[in-house]
Protein backbone atom coordinates (compact mmCIF):
# COMPACT_ATOMS: atom_id res chain seq x y z
CA UNK A 1 0.00 0.00 0.00
CA UNK A 2 1.56 3.30 -0.99
CA UNK A 3 2.44 6.43 1.32
CA UNK A 4 1.17 4.43 4.36
CA UNK A 5 3.68 3.71 6.49
CA UNK A 6 4.21 0.16 7.75
CA UNK A 7 5.79 1.02 10.70
CA UNK A 8 2.50 2.04 12.78
CA UNK A 9 0.72 -1.45 12.95
CA UNK A 10 3.73 -3.03 13.30
CA UNK A 11 5.22 -1.28 16.22
CA UNK A 12 1.44 -1.95 18.22
CA UNK A 13 1.64 -5.11 17.20
CA UNK A 14 5.29 -5.31 18.70
CA UNK A 15 4.05 -3.53 21.65
CA UNK A 16 0.95 -6.44 22.51
CA UNK A 17 3.53 -9.35 21.63
CA UNK A 18 5.66 -7.56 24.40
CA UNK A 19 3.58 -7.44 27.09
CA UNK A 20 2.25 -10.62 26.29
CA UNK A 21 5.58 -11.61 26.88
CA UNK A 22 5.76 -9.82 30.39
CA UNK A 23 2.16 -11.31 31.15
CA UNK A 24 3.64 -14.93 30.33
CA UNK A 25 6.62 -14.49 32.55
CA UNK A 26 4.32 -13.09 35.67
CA UNK A 27 1.88 -15.81 35.45
CA UNK A 28 2.25 -19.64 36.70
CA UNK A 29 2.07 -22.33 39.87
CA UNK A 30 4.19 -18.98 41.42
CA UNK A 31 2.63 -15.94 40.49
CA UNK A 32 5.46 -13.62 40.76
CA UNK A 33 4.61 -9.35 40.20
CA UNK A 34 5.87 -6.94 37.52
CA UNK A 35 8.20 -5.91 40.25
CA UNK A 36 9.95 -9.50 41.07
CA UNK A 37 10.50 -9.58 37.17
CA UNK A 38 11.67 -6.28 37.00
CA UNK A 39 14.21 -7.10 40.20
CA UNK A 40 15.24 -10.03 38.57
CA UNK A 41 16.07 -8.04 35.10
CA UNK A 42 18.48 -5.83 37.55
CA UNK A 43 20.73 -8.52 38.42
CA UNK A 44 18.47 -8.80 41.76
CA UNK A 45 15.86 -10.57 43.70
CA UNK A 46 15.28 -14.24 45.32
CA UNK A 47 17.24 -17.24 43.58
CA UNK A 48 14.28 -19.41 43.09
CA UNK A 49 12.62 -16.35 40.91
CA UNK A 50 15.91 -16.03 39.40
CA UNK A 51 15.51 -19.89 38.41
CA UNK A 52 11.80 -19.43 37.58
CA UNK A 53 11.93 -16.55 34.95
CA UNK A 54 15.54 -16.81 33.62
CA UNK A 55 15.74 -20.47 33.28
CA UNK A 56 11.88 -21.80 33.06
CA UNK A 57 9.93 -18.97 32.30
CA UNK A 58 11.67 -16.63 29.94
CA UNK A 59 12.84 -19.59 27.42
CA UNK A 60 9.58 -21.15 27.46
CA UNK A 61 8.21 -17.76 27.00
CA UNK A 62 10.44 -17.00 23.92
CA UNK A 63 10.16 -20.55 22.54
CA UNK A 64 6.63 -20.02 22.17
CA UNK A 65 6.80 -16.59 20.76
CA UNK A 66 9.45 -18.00 18.13
CA UNK A 67 6.86 -20.62 17.10
CA UNK A 68 3.58 -19.14 16.91
CA UNK A 69 5.85 -16.52 14.47
CA UNK A 70 7.17 -19.43 12.28
CA UNK A 71 4.09 -21.14 11.65
CA UNK A 72 2.00 -17.97 11.42
CA UNK A 73 4.74 -16.69 8.36
CA UNK A 74 4.65 -20.39 7.16
CA UNK A 75 0.97 -20.48 6.47
CA UNK A 76 0.88 -16.77 4.94
CA UNK A 77 3.38 -18.04 2.11
CA UNK A 78 1.88 -20.97 1.46
CA UNK A 79 -1.26 -19.41 1.01
CA UNK A 80 0.29 -16.86 -1.03
CA UNK A 81 1.67 -19.47 -3.03
CA UNK A 82 -1.73 -21.86 -3.56
CA UNK A 83 -3.18 -18.45 -4.39
CA UNK A 84 -5.95 -20.14 -1.50
CA UNK A 85 -6.87 -18.09 1.99
CA UNK A 86 -7.24 -21.93 3.35
CA UNK A 87 -4.09 -23.17 3.05
CA UNK A 88 -1.11 -23.91 5.69
CA UNK A 89 1.55 -25.95 5.66
CA UNK A 90 -0.05 -28.67 8.02
CA UNK A 91 -3.05 -29.22 5.35
CA UNK A 92 -0.16 -29.17 2.98
CA UNK A 93 1.89 -32.56 4.76
CA UNK A 94 4.75 -30.73 6.02
CA UNK A 95 3.97 -31.32 9.51
CA UNK A 96 3.25 -35.11 9.00
CA UNK A 97 6.27 -35.44 7.47
CA UNK A 98 8.29 -34.03 9.87
CA UNK A 99 6.38 -36.11 12.42
CA UNK A 100 6.86 -39.11 10.75
CA UNK A 101 10.98 -38.20 10.57
CA UNK A 102 11.10 -37.19 14.50
CA UNK A 103 8.98 -40.42 15.54
CA UNK A 104 11.41 -42.63 13.07
CA UNK A 105 14.48 -41.15 15.16
CA UNK A 106 12.65 -41.89 18.43
CA UNK A 107 11.72 -45.21 18.16
CA UNK A 108 14.98 -46.22 16.29
CA UNK A 109 16.24 -44.86 20.37
CA UNK A 110 17.76 -42.05 19.09
CA UNK A 111 17.48 -38.62 20.66
CA UNK A 112 18.62 -34.64 20.65
CA UNK A 113 20.03 -33.16 17.49
CA UNK A 114 19.26 -36.63 15.55
CA UNK A 115 15.47 -36.30 16.49
CA UNK A 116 15.75 -32.39 14.91
CA UNK A 117 17.63 -33.03 11.73
CA UNK A 118 15.50 -36.71 11.35
CA UNK A 119 12.35 -33.80 11.66
CA UNK A 120 14.09 -31.46 9.06
CA UNK A 121 14.76 -34.24 6.83
CA UNK A 122 10.58 -35.56 6.85
CA UNK A 123 9.79 -31.93 6.13
CA UNK A 124 11.45 -32.07 3.35
CA UNK A 125 11.01 -35.27 1.73
CA UNK A 126 7.34 -34.25 2.23
CA UNK A 127 8.66 -31.20 0.46
CA UNK A 128 9.75 -32.55 -2.53
CA UNK A 129 7.12 -35.81 -2.52
CA UNK A 130 4.00 -33.04 -2.95
CA UNK A 131 5.89 -29.96 -5.10
CA UNK A 132 7.20 -33.07 -7.27
CA UNK A 133 4.26 -34.46 -7.91
CA UNK A 134 2.16 -31.49 -8.23
CA UNK A 135 4.04 -30.71 -11.32
CA UNK A 136 3.91 -34.00 -12.79
CA UNK A 137 3.90 -33.77 -16.60
CA UNK A 138 3.86 -30.04 -16.34
CA UNK A 139 0.29 -28.86 -15.98
CA UNK A 140 0.62 -26.99 -12.39
CA UNK A 141 -2.43 -25.39 -10.50
CA UNK A 142 -3.12 -24.95 -7.33
CA UNK A 143 -5.75 -27.03 -7.00
CA UNK A 144 -3.50 -30.26 -7.71
CA UNK A 145 -0.56 -28.56 -5.58
CA UNK A 146 -3.05 -29.04 -2.87
CA UNK A 147 -4.75 -31.79 -3.42
CA UNK A 148 -1.57 -34.07 -3.57
CA UNK A 149 -0.81 -32.01 -0.31
CA UNK A 150 -3.79 -33.52 1.36
CA UNK A 151 -3.09 -36.78 0.01
CA UNK A 152 0.42 -37.00 1.27
CA UNK A 153 -0.79 -35.19 4.81
CA UNK A 154 -3.43 -38.56 4.93
CA UNK A 155 -0.57 -40.79 4.27
CA UNK A 156 1.92 -39.15 6.67
CA UNK A 157 -1.09 -39.77 9.47
CA UNK A 158 -1.76 -43.70 8.19
CA UNK A 159 2.14 -43.75 9.13
CA UNK A 160 2.01 -41.94 12.51
CA UNK A 161 -0.58 -44.32 13.74
CA UNK A 162 0.90 -47.84 12.25
CA UNK A 163 4.57 -46.24 14.18
CA UNK A 164 1.92 -45.54 17.41
CA UNK A 165 0.74 -48.82 16.96
CA UNK A 166 4.03 -50.78 16.95
CA UNK A 167 6.13 -48.70 19.27
CA UNK A 168 6.86 -50.18 22.60
CA UNK A 169 5.03 -48.37 25.55
CA UNK A 170 7.56 -46.90 27.38
CA UNK A 171 8.71 -44.70 24.13
CA UNK A 172 4.56 -43.52 23.80
CA UNK A 173 4.35 -40.65 25.74
CA UNK A 174 7.31 -38.76 24.46
CA UNK A 175 5.93 -39.49 21.17
CA UNK A 176 2.38 -37.59 21.68
CA UNK A 177 4.50 -34.82 22.55
CA UNK A 178 5.28 -34.29 19.05
CA UNK A 179 1.58 -35.02 17.86
CA UNK A 180 0.26 -32.72 20.20
CA UNK A 181 2.48 -29.93 20.50
CA UNK A 182 3.58 -29.10 23.61
CA UNK A 183 6.55 -26.24 24.56
CA UNK A 184 7.63 -27.92 28.08
CA UNK A 185 9.98 -30.13 26.30
CA UNK A 186 11.47 -27.25 23.87
CA UNK A 187 15.35 -26.53 25.30
CA UNK A 188 16.22 -23.32 23.69
CA UNK A 189 14.32 -20.55 22.22
CA UNK A 190 17.24 -19.13 20.10
CA UNK A 191 17.67 -21.60 16.80
CA UNK A 192 13.61 -20.82 16.22
CA UNK A 193 14.10 -17.09 17.26
CA UNK A 194 17.31 -16.77 14.52
CA UNK A 195 15.27 -18.81 12.02
CA UNK A 196 11.98 -16.08 12.35
CA UNK A 197 14.55 -13.05 12.21
CA UNK A 198 16.33 -14.30 9.72
CA UNK A 199 13.47 -15.22 7.45
CA UNK A 200 11.77 -11.98 8.17
CA UNK A 201 14.62 -10.31 6.47
CA UNK A 202 14.75 -12.25 3.79
CA UNK A 203 11.34 -12.06 2.94
CA UNK A 204 11.28 -8.16 3.05
CA UNK A 205 12.78 -7.60 -0.09
CA UNK A 206 10.53 -10.44 -1.86
CA UNK A 207 7.06 -8.38 -0.69
CA UNK A 208 6.42 -6.98 -3.41
CA UNK A 209 7.30 -9.63 -5.97
CA UNK A 210 4.76 -12.13 -3.34
CA UNK A 211 2.05 -9.39 -4.26
CA UNK A 212 1.99 -9.87 -7.40
CA UNK A 213 2.24 -13.93 -7.33
CA UNK A 214 -0.76 -13.52 -5.17
CA UNK A 215 -2.44 -12.23 -8.56
CA UNK A 216 -1.60 -15.22 -10.24
CA UNK A 217 1.81 -16.51 -12.06
CA UNK A 218 1.01 -15.87 -15.54
CA UNK A 219 0.29 -12.18 -14.49
CA UNK A 220 3.37 -12.13 -12.35
CA UNK A 221 5.87 -13.44 -14.98
CA UNK A 222 3.89 -10.91 -17.12
CA UNK A 223 5.24 -8.37 -14.52
CA UNK A 224 8.84 -9.23 -14.57
CA UNK A 225 8.73 -12.46 -11.70
CA UNK A 226 10.50 -14.92 -12.25
CA UNK A 227 7.81 -17.52 -10.84
CA UNK A 228 9.38 -20.61 -10.76
CA UNK A 229 12.26 -19.99 -8.81
CA UNK A 230 10.03 -17.94 -6.22
CA UNK A 231 7.86 -20.49 -5.56
CA UNK A 232 10.53 -23.16 -5.07
CA UNK A 233 11.97 -20.40 -2.74
CA UNK A 234 8.52 -19.80 -0.92
CA UNK A 235 7.82 -23.33 -0.33
CA UNK A 236 11.14 -23.92 0.77
CA UNK A 237 11.33 -21.62 3.18
CA UNK A 238 7.50 -22.62 4.24
CA UNK A 239 8.81 -26.08 5.11
CA UNK A 240 12.17 -24.81 6.56
CA UNK A 241 9.92 -22.69 9.11
CA UNK A 242 7.72 -25.37 9.69
CA UNK A 243 9.66 -28.07 10.27
CA UNK A 244 11.83 -25.87 12.98
CA UNK A 245 8.64 -25.12 14.66
CA UNK A 246 7.70 -28.86 14.75
CA UNK A 247 10.67 -29.64 16.32
CA UNK A 248 10.95 -27.18 18.71
CA UNK A 249 7.51 -27.33 20.10
CA UNK A 250 5.47 -30.70 18.18
CA UNK A 251 2.92 -30.09 15.77
CA UNK A 252 0.44 -26.68 16.70
CA UNK A 253 -2.34 -27.02 14.11
CA UNK A 254 -4.26 -23.67 13.48
CA UNK A 255 -2.15 -20.80 13.92
CA UNK A 256 -0.74 -20.49 10.49
CA UNK A 257 -4.35 -20.96 9.26
CA UNK A 258 -6.00 -18.34 11.61
CA UNK A 259 -3.33 -15.94 12.30
CA UNK A 260 -2.50 -14.54 8.25
CA UNK A 261 -6.23 -14.42 7.70
CA UNK A 262 -7.32 -12.71 10.39
CA UNK A 263 -4.86 -9.94 9.62
CA UNK A 264 -5.27 -9.62 6.04
CA UNK A 265 -8.85 -8.65 7.39
CA UNK A 266 -7.59 -5.76 8.96
CA UNK A 267 -4.48 -5.10 7.56
CA UNK A 268 -5.24 -5.64 3.75
CA UNK A 269 -3.15 -7.79 1.98
CA UNK A 270 0.62 -6.31 1.64
CA UNK A 271 2.68 -8.84 1.74
CA UNK A 272 5.35 -6.78 3.06
CA UNK A 273 3.29 -5.56 5.85
CA UNK A 274 1.17 -8.84 6.16
CA UNK A 275 4.64 -11.38 6.82
CA UNK A 276 6.18 -9.05 9.97
CA UNK A 277 2.45 -8.68 11.45
CA UNK A 278 2.27 -12.54 10.98
CA UNK A 279 5.67 -13.22 12.64
CA UNK A 280 4.57 -10.78 15.48
CA UNK A 281 0.81 -12.19 16.25
CA UNK A 282 1.02 -15.38 15.59
CA UNK A 283 3.99 -15.56 18.20
CA UNK A 284 1.83 -13.66 20.65
CA UNK A 285 -0.76 -16.00 20.41
CA UNK A 286 0.82 -18.86 20.63
CA UNK A 287 2.66 -16.94 24.23
CA UNK A 288 -0.39 -16.35 25.59
CA UNK A 289 -2.19 -20.11 24.31
CA UNK A 290 1.05 -21.58 25.84
CA UNK A 291 0.33 -19.74 29.17
CA UNK A 292 -3.39 -20.46 29.01
CA UNK A 293 -2.09 -24.72 28.79
CA UNK A 294 0.48 -24.04 31.27
CA UNK A 295 -1.99 -22.39 34.00
CA UNK A 296 -6.05 -23.94 33.07
CA UNK A 297 -5.53 -26.93 35.42
CA UNK A 298 -2.16 -26.10 37.56
CA UNK A 299 -0.21 -27.82 38.25
CA UNK A 300 -0.95 -30.28 35.42
CA UNK A 301 -0.05 -28.97 31.94
CA UNK A 302 -2.13 -29.51 29.04
CA UNK A 303 -0.58 -29.70 25.31
CA UNK A 304 -0.64 -26.10 23.81
CA UNK A 305 -1.94 -27.68 20.31
CA UNK A 306 -5.00 -28.45 22.28
CA UNK A 307 -5.45 -25.08 23.06
CA UNK A 308 -4.95 -23.24 19.59
CA UNK A 309 -7.13 -26.49 18.41
CA UNK A 310 -9.59 -25.17 20.65
CA UNK A 311 -9.38 -21.34 19.66
CA UNK A 312 -8.89 -22.06 16.18
CA UNK A 313 -11.46 -24.80 14.71
CA UNK A 314 -14.66 -21.96 15.87
CA UNK A 315 -12.91 -18.99 14.40
CA UNK A 316 -12.05 -20.67 11.44
CA UNK A 317 -15.40 -21.98 11.33
CA UNK A 318 -17.01 -18.21 11.83
CA UNK A 319 -14.37 -17.68 8.94
CA UNK A 320 -15.63 -20.10 6.23
CA UNK A 321 -19.29 -19.60 7.20
CA UNK A 322 -18.64 -15.72 7.37
CA UNK A 323 -16.56 -15.81 4.01
CA UNK A 324 -19.89 -17.85 1.88
CA UNK B 1 14.46 -1.42 -35.92
CA UNK B 2 11.48 -3.41 -35.32
CA UNK B 3 9.86 -2.84 -31.91
CA UNK B 4 8.97 -6.63 -31.99
CA UNK B 5 10.30 -9.35 -34.74
CA UNK B 6 8.63 -12.71 -35.64
CA UNK B 7 10.77 -14.99 -37.40
CA UNK B 8 9.83 -18.74 -38.65
CA UNK B 9 7.69 -18.61 -35.11
CA UNK B 10 5.33 -21.80 -34.79
CA UNK B 11 3.70 -21.58 -31.72
CA UNK B 12 2.55 -24.82 -29.62
CA UNK B 13 -1.45 -25.09 -30.02
CA UNK B 14 -1.93 -28.35 -28.01
CA UNK B 15 -3.28 -31.05 -30.33
CA UNK B 16 -2.24 -29.09 -33.40
CA UNK B 17 0.30 -31.11 -35.44
CA UNK B 18 1.87 -28.26 -37.72
CA UNK B 19 1.30 -24.94 -38.15
CA UNK B 20 2.44 -22.21 -40.66
CA UNK B 21 5.48 -20.19 -39.27
CA UNK B 22 5.01 -16.59 -39.09
CA UNK B 23 7.46 -14.13 -40.01
CA UNK B 24 6.96 -10.21 -39.31
CA UNK B 25 8.07 -7.00 -38.14
CA UNK B 26 6.24 -4.86 -35.95
CA UNK B 27 7.25 -1.15 -36.21
CA UNK B 28 6.91 1.72 -34.13
CA UNK B 29 3.68 3.35 -34.58
CA UNK B 30 1.75 -0.25 -35.79
CA UNK B 31 -1.41 -1.35 -34.98
CA UNK B 32 -1.63 -5.07 -35.44
CA UNK B 33 -5.01 -6.42 -35.31
CA UNK B 34 -4.98 -10.73 -34.62
CA UNK B 35 -8.47 -12.10 -36.27
CA UNK B 36 -9.96 -15.45 -35.76
CA UNK B 37 -12.08 -18.09 -34.30
CA UNK B 38 -12.26 -19.46 -31.30
CA UNK B 39 -9.47 -21.61 -30.16
CA UNK B 40 -7.30 -20.31 -33.53
CA UNK B 41 -4.46 -19.74 -31.42
CA UNK B 42 -4.92 -15.91 -30.80
CA UNK B 43 -3.84 -15.83 -27.47
CA UNK B 44 -1.32 -18.51 -27.32
CA UNK B 45 0.47 -16.10 -29.97
CA UNK B 46 0.29 -12.91 -27.40
CA UNK B 47 1.93 -15.68 -24.54
CA UNK B 48 4.68 -16.50 -26.67
CA UNK B 49 4.98 -12.80 -28.09
CA UNK B 50 5.35 -12.18 -24.34
CA UNK B 51 7.83 -15.35 -23.17
CA UNK B 52 5.14 -16.39 -21.32
CA UNK B 53 5.30 -20.08 -23.07
CA UNK B 54 7.83 -21.35 -25.62
CA UNK B 55 7.25 -21.55 -29.19
CA UNK B 56 7.25 -25.39 -31.23
CA UNK B 57 9.98 -23.42 -33.23
CA UNK B 58 11.35 -19.75 -34.19
CA UNK B 59 12.42 -16.95 -32.67
CA UNK B 60 10.84 -13.50 -30.79
CA UNK B 61 13.01 -10.34 -31.33
CA UNK B 62 12.55 -7.51 -28.73
CA UNK B 63 13.75 -4.53 -30.38
CA UNK B 64 16.42 -6.37 -32.05
CA UNK B 65 17.33 -9.34 -28.57
CA UNK B 66 16.40 -12.35 -28.34
CA UNK B 67 13.38 -12.37 -26.47
CA UNK B 68 14.63 -15.48 -24.38
CA UNK B 69 17.80 -14.32 -24.15
CA UNK B 70 16.06 -11.12 -21.92
CA UNK B 71 15.60 -11.67 -18.26
CA UNK B 72 11.38 -11.67 -17.08
CA UNK B 73 12.44 -8.16 -15.43
CA UNK B 74 13.12 -6.33 -18.44
CA UNK B 75 10.54 -7.90 -20.51
CA UNK B 76 7.93 -6.62 -18.78
CA UNK B 77 9.65 -2.97 -18.94
CA UNK B 78 9.50 -3.14 -22.38
CA UNK B 79 6.31 -5.12 -23.17
CA UNK B 80 3.00 -5.09 -21.39
CA UNK B 81 0.21 -7.71 -21.94
CA UNK B 82 -3.58 -7.08 -21.13
CA UNK B 83 -4.59 -10.64 -20.81
CA UNK B 84 -8.47 -12.03 -21.36
CA UNK B 85 -9.31 -13.33 -18.36
CA UNK B 86 -7.98 -12.54 -14.64
CA UNK B 87 -7.99 -14.12 -11.28
CA UNK B 88 -8.83 -12.68 -7.97
CA UNK B 89 -6.64 -13.96 -5.16
CA UNK B 90 -7.11 -12.30 -2.41
CA UNK B 91 -9.08 -8.76 -2.21
CA UNK B 92 -7.36 -5.80 -3.66
CA UNK B 93 -8.24 -1.98 -3.64
CA UNK B 94 -8.52 -0.83 -7.97
CA UNK B 95 -5.39 1.55 -7.12
CA UNK B 96 -3.33 -1.54 -5.46
CA UNK B 97 -3.57 -3.09 -8.45
CA UNK B 98 -2.82 -0.50 -11.21
CA UNK B 99 -0.18 0.48 -8.94
CA UNK B 100 1.30 -3.74 -9.64
CA UNK B 101 2.09 -2.07 -12.93
CA UNK B 102 5.55 -0.29 -11.53
CA UNK B 103 6.45 -3.72 -10.43
CA UNK B 104 9.31 -4.13 -12.89
CA UNK B 105 10.20 -0.40 -12.35
CA UNK B 106 11.30 -0.49 -8.62
CA UNK B 107 14.16 -2.27 -6.93
CA UNK B 108 13.16 -5.15 -4.09
CA UNK B 109 13.98 -2.35 -1.50
CA UNK B 110 11.87 0.09 -2.92
CA UNK B 111 8.43 1.42 -2.03
CA UNK B 112 6.13 2.58 -4.17
CA UNK B 113 6.80 6.32 -4.10
CA UNK B 114 4.85 9.54 -5.18
CA UNK B 115 5.78 9.42 -8.58
CA UNK B 116 4.37 5.56 -9.12
CA UNK B 117 1.23 7.05 -7.55
CA UNK B 118 0.93 9.48 -10.07
CA UNK B 119 1.09 7.62 -13.42
CA UNK B 120 -1.25 5.10 -11.62
CA UNK B 121 -3.81 7.41 -10.70
CA UNK B 122 -3.35 9.24 -14.49
CA UNK B 123 -4.00 5.93 -15.91
CA UNK B 124 -7.24 5.34 -13.93
CA UNK B 125 -8.17 8.58 -14.85
CA UNK B 126 -7.44 7.58 -18.54
CA UNK B 127 -9.52 4.81 -17.99
CA UNK B 128 -12.34 6.34 -16.28
CA UNK B 129 -12.40 3.97 -13.34
CA UNK B 130 -10.46 7.24 -11.03
CA UNK B 131 -13.84 6.98 -8.86
CA UNK B 132 -13.45 3.55 -8.34
CA UNK B 133 -10.06 3.99 -6.81
CA UNK B 134 -10.52 2.49 -3.13
CA UNK B 135 -12.96 0.00 -4.24
CA UNK B 136 -12.27 -4.02 -3.85
CA UNK B 137 -11.53 -5.25 -7.31
CA UNK B 138 -14.08 -7.94 -6.37
CA UNK B 139 -16.98 -5.31 -6.50
CA UNK B 140 -16.50 -4.21 -9.70
CA UNK B 141 -18.47 -4.82 -12.88
CA UNK B 142 -16.70 -6.78 -16.17
CA UNK B 143 -16.30 -3.63 -18.02
CA UNK B 144 -14.46 -1.98 -15.04
CA UNK B 145 -12.36 -4.83 -14.51
CA UNK B 146 -11.29 -4.76 -17.94
CA UNK B 147 -10.44 -0.91 -17.91
CA UNK B 148 -8.62 -1.69 -15.07
CA UNK B 149 -6.47 -4.37 -16.90
CA UNK B 150 -5.08 -1.74 -19.26
CA UNK B 151 -4.85 1.31 -16.88
CA UNK B 152 -2.28 -1.12 -14.91
CA UNK B 153 -0.92 -2.14 -18.51
CA UNK B 154 -0.40 1.67 -18.46
CA UNK B 155 0.75 2.27 -15.60
CA UNK B 156 3.41 -0.35 -16.60
CA UNK B 157 4.19 1.95 -19.58
CA UNK B 158 5.85 -0.81 -22.19
CA UNK B 159 6.80 0.30 -25.41
CA UNK B 160 4.92 -2.77 -26.90
CA UNK B 161 1.70 -3.60 -26.17
CA UNK B 162 -0.30 -7.17 -26.59
CA UNK B 163 -3.73 -6.54 -25.58
CA UNK B 164 -5.76 -10.03 -25.58
CA UNK B 165 -9.30 -9.13 -26.35
CA UNK B 166 -9.32 -5.12 -25.00
CA UNK B 167 -12.98 -4.58 -25.39
CA UNK B 168 -14.11 -7.38 -24.16
CA UNK B 169 -17.12 -6.51 -21.76
CA UNK B 170 -16.84 -2.93 -22.51
CA UNK B 171 -19.52 -0.65 -24.06
CA UNK B 172 -19.88 1.03 -27.26
CA UNK B 173 -18.18 4.09 -25.70
CA UNK B 174 -15.48 2.60 -23.97
CA UNK B 175 -15.00 -0.12 -26.55
CA UNK B 176 -13.45 3.48 -28.84
CA UNK B 177 -12.03 5.10 -25.99
CA UNK B 178 -9.92 2.33 -24.83
CA UNK B 179 -8.83 1.94 -29.52
CA UNK B 180 -8.21 5.69 -28.94
CA UNK B 181 -5.38 4.62 -26.24
CA UNK B 182 -4.01 1.88 -27.96
CA UNK B 183 -3.79 4.19 -31.07
CA UNK B 184 -2.55 7.13 -29.56
CA UNK B 185 -0.12 4.81 -27.71
CA UNK B 186 1.39 3.65 -31.13
CA UNK B 187 1.33 7.69 -32.74
CA UNK B 188 3.53 8.01 -30.02
CA UNK B 189 6.00 5.76 -31.37
CA UNK B 190 4.81 2.53 -29.27
CA UNK B 191 3.89 -1.16 -31.18
CA UNK B 192 0.64 -2.93 -30.46
CA UNK B 193 -0.76 -5.94 -31.42
CA UNK B 194 -4.16 -7.07 -30.03
CA UNK B 195 -6.39 -10.05 -30.73
CA UNK B 196 -10.03 -8.61 -31.65
CA UNK B 197 -13.10 -10.59 -32.48
CA UNK B 198 -14.75 -7.16 -34.07
CA UNK B 199 -14.15 -6.76 -37.49
CA UNK B 200 -15.65 -3.87 -37.63
CA UNK B 201 -13.20 -2.25 -34.35
CA UNK B 202 -9.62 -4.16 -36.66
CA UNK B 203 -11.34 -2.53 -40.08
CA UNK B 204 -11.37 1.12 -38.22
CA UNK B 205 -8.38 0.76 -36.20
CA UNK B 206 -5.78 -1.21 -37.23
CA UNK B 207 -3.63 -0.46 -39.67
CA UNK B 208 -2.36 -4.31 -40.50
CA UNK B 209 -4.08 -8.13 -39.52
CA UNK B 210 -3.00 -11.06 -38.82
CA UNK B 211 -5.71 -14.03 -39.67
CA UNK B 212 -5.19 -17.19 -38.01
CA UNK B 213 -7.09 -20.26 -39.26
CA UNK B 214 -7.89 -23.07 -36.97
CA UNK B 215 -5.81 -25.56 -38.97
CA UNK B 216 -2.66 -23.54 -38.30
CA UNK B 217 -2.68 -21.76 -41.32
CA UNK B 218 -1.89 -17.86 -41.32
CA UNK B 219 -1.58 -15.07 -43.55
CA UNK B 220 -0.71 -11.46 -42.97
CA UNK B 221 -0.32 -7.45 -44.56
CA UNK B 222 -1.75 -4.24 -44.49
CA UNK B 223 -5.22 -3.62 -43.44
CA UNK B 224 -6.83 -3.29 -46.69
CA UNK B 225 -5.08 -5.65 -48.58
CA UNK B 226 -6.59 -8.27 -45.86
CA UNK B 227 -9.60 -6.91 -45.36
CA UNK B 228 -11.50 -9.56 -48.64
CA UNK B 229 -14.53 -10.74 -47.64
CA UNK B 230 -14.18 -13.99 -49.17
CA UNK B 231 -10.88 -14.46 -46.82
CA UNK B 232 -13.01 -13.26 -43.48
CA UNK B 233 -16.10 -15.42 -44.37
CA UNK B 234 -13.71 -18.88 -44.68
CA UNK B 235 -11.98 -17.80 -41.69
CA UNK B 236 -15.03 -17.83 -39.91
CA UNK B 237 -16.85 -19.78 -42.04
CA UNK B 238 -19.44 -17.16 -41.62
CA UNK B 239 -21.28 -15.16 -44.15
CA UNK B 240 -20.81 -11.46 -44.10
CA UNK B 241 -22.46 -8.59 -45.57
CA UNK B 242 -20.32 -5.52 -46.80
CA UNK B 243 -20.88 -1.93 -46.60
CA UNK B 244 -19.03 0.75 -46.66
CA UNK B 245 -19.46 3.92 -44.35
CA UNK B 246 -17.44 6.91 -44.42
CA UNK B 247 -15.08 4.86 -47.02
CA UNK B 248 -14.76 2.26 -44.88
CA UNK B 249 -15.96 -1.07 -44.91
CA UNK B 250 -18.10 -2.20 -42.58
CA UNK B 251 -19.21 -5.77 -41.70
CA UNK B 252 -22.73 -7.68 -40.86
CA UNK B 253 -22.72 -11.41 -40.25
CA UNK B 254 -25.73 -12.61 -42.36
CA UNK B 255 -27.56 -15.87 -41.88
Amino acid sequence: MPRRSLWPPLAALALVGLAALLFSVTVGSAALSLADVWAVVRGEGSPLARTLILELRVPRSLAAFAVGGLLAVAGALMQVLLRNPLADPYVLGLSGGASVGALAAMLAGLGGAVITGSAFAGAFLSTLLVFGLAHGTGSWTPSRLLLTGVVVAAGWGAVITLMLALSPAERLPGMLYWLMGDLSYSRTPWPPLALLLLICLLLMPLGRSLNVMARGPLQAAALGVNVRPLEWTIYLVASALTAMAVTTAGSIGFVGLVVPHMLRLVLGNDQRLILPACALAGGTLLVLADTLARTLIAPEQLPVGVITALLGVPTFLYLLYRSR
Amino acid sequence: MSRLEIRELVIDVPERRSGQALSLSIEPGQVWGVLGPNGAGKTTLLHTLAGLRAPRAGQVLVDGRPLAALGRRQVARTLGLVFQDRQDGFPATVRETALIGRHPWLSAWQMEGGEDLQLAEAALARLDVDHLAERLVSTLSGGERQRLAIATVLTQAPQIWLADEPTNHLDLHHQTAVMALLAEQAAEGRAVMMCLHDLNLAARWCDHLLLLYPDGEACWGPRDAMLVPAALEALYGQRLATAEIDGAPVFVPVR
